[in-house]
């Protein structure tokens, strides 16, 4: 089937087999490679990215019900040449080890600052809680948002 | 296999009625995981989760209605009349499945895991359920099988109207399960003791204990990767007894509080 859907701010289509998920259709369908797909069951959040606003696991996603709507993923962060703040407080608080969660923490953590600019560290907990990473121990991780959510305050 | 995106009910009840084969899917939070699996190949997938109608919440004469496509991140936003929907909503997963996960799905799935089930089962709740052929009917929220994630999940209501504790538990049975002698037991003692005239009153410690055990007693565990039966058994006992505590514990409080 073609699936039409709009990411980051462009329509784009492609031919998928019916049954492959919006991550599949991110990934080869679009050649967006920054979603990253590990378990395939919505256990690992690398996956992540936004349908019309909300936070999913794409490969939990049926790519059909994306036909027509609006996806986001981590690629759409960055304002050209200029890091997303997120992903500036992740280089600079070195909360990156093999890299391969990172995406999807990314986006998870856009999607807590734009709800909460100052989240407590429990508020930070659980937001993170559908997001796994072998190499850090989170506490890095935490940081960063830390990092993210003081920038982002003293912006304004 | 086919993908068919119904933009309301009554479409989608005819393209039910035309491929009575194809599955329903909302969320995606549990079939989607058996297609990238290559457990699952169904001829068709029904996306209903751009339903306009299965999205409402509301409530009428008492009674709340819940959408069959209303996601457990919807019901923690916007169902705070419910409390105990919202804790159980507020349990499910991670932010990422709240977002996409429904009750519906849960009701669909039948798994005796499913985080709102008990909910359901406390509350009495009645499933609607619509086909073209047959039009609307309502069941009982009645007892299906199989297993996934939670290890134990219990629910208990105060019903200051009628005088009843109720009591349902999840995870620990081939379905959800009412402790029906102890929800007896425990709405009989508080009766004889003027617990339910008097919200500042409590039942007996020995008579919380007594519960608790006649809770455990009611559930049917096994032993499985996620947990022995006696640590299930075990797990009833106590939530039985501090969901009474803090519903009694609550009933106390001033209303405005």
């Amino acid at each position: 089937m073609v699936v039409r859907t709009r990411v980051n701010g462009e329509w784009r289509e492609a031919e998928v087999w019916p049954g492959s998920s919006l991550l599949s259709l991110l990934r080869d369908g679009f050649g967006l490679y920054g979603a990253k797909n590990a378990c395939e069951q919505g256990e690992c959040g690398s996956c992540s990215v936004w349908l019309d606003g909300a936070l999913v696991c794409s490969c939990l996603v049926l790519a059909g019900q994306a036909q027509e709507r609006e996806v986001r993923t981590v690629e759409g962060l960055r304002d050209g040449t200029q890091l997303h703040n997120v992903q500036q407080a992740f280089v600079d608080a070195g909360a990156v080890q093999c890299g391969f969660c990172t995406p999807g923490f990314v986006v998870a953590v856009a999607d807590l600052l734009e709800k909460d600019r100052n989240p407590s560290s429990v508020t930070i907990r659980e937001a993170l809680s559908g997001n796994l990473c072998r190499c850090t121990g989170y506490q890095k991780i935490v940081d960063a948002v830390n990092l993210a959510a003081t920038r982002l305050q003293a912006r304004t | 296999m086919d993908v068919l995106l119904p933009r309301s009910l009554d479409e989608a009840l005819a393209m039910k009625a035309q491929r009575p084969e194809a599955m329903p899917i909302a969320g995606g939070t549990d079939l989607m995981v058996e297609v990238n699996f290559g457990r699952l190949r169904p001829p068709a997938f029904i996306d209903v989760s751009r339903v306009p109608e299965l999205s409402v919440v509301q409530q009428e004469n008492g009674h709340i209605f819940l959408g069959a496509g209303v996601t457990y991140a919807a019901v923690v936003v916007g169902l705070t009349v419910c409390r105990p929907l919202v804790q159980a909503s507020r349990s499910v997963g991670s932010p990422q499945i709240r977002n996409r996960g429904t009750v519906g799905g849960n009701l669909g799935t039948g798994s005796p895991a499913g985080d709102a089930l008990p909910v359901l089962a406390a509350y009495d709740a009645d499933v609607v359920l619509r086909s073209q052929a047959r039009g609307e009917r309502s069941m009982p929220c009645g007892t299906r099988n199989a297993m996934v994630i939670a290890v134990a999940g219990l629910c208990l209501q105060v019903d200051e109207d009628s005088r009843r504790v109720k009591i349902a538990l999840g995870s620990v049975g081939p379905t959800i399960i009412r402790a029906r002698e102890a929800e007896d037991q425990v709405s009989e003692a508080m009766e004889s003791a003027g617990v339910w005239q008097d919200r500042t009153k409590r039942p007996d410690d020995a008579v919380i204990e007594e519960f608790a055990g006649r809770v455990a007693a009611a559930a049917r565990p096994l032993d499985d990767v996620r947990g022995t039966a006696a640590y299930r058994r075990h797990a009833c006992q106590v939530l039985a007894r501090r969901a009474l505590s803090w519903a009694l514990d609550e009933r106390a409080l001033p209303s405005w509080l």
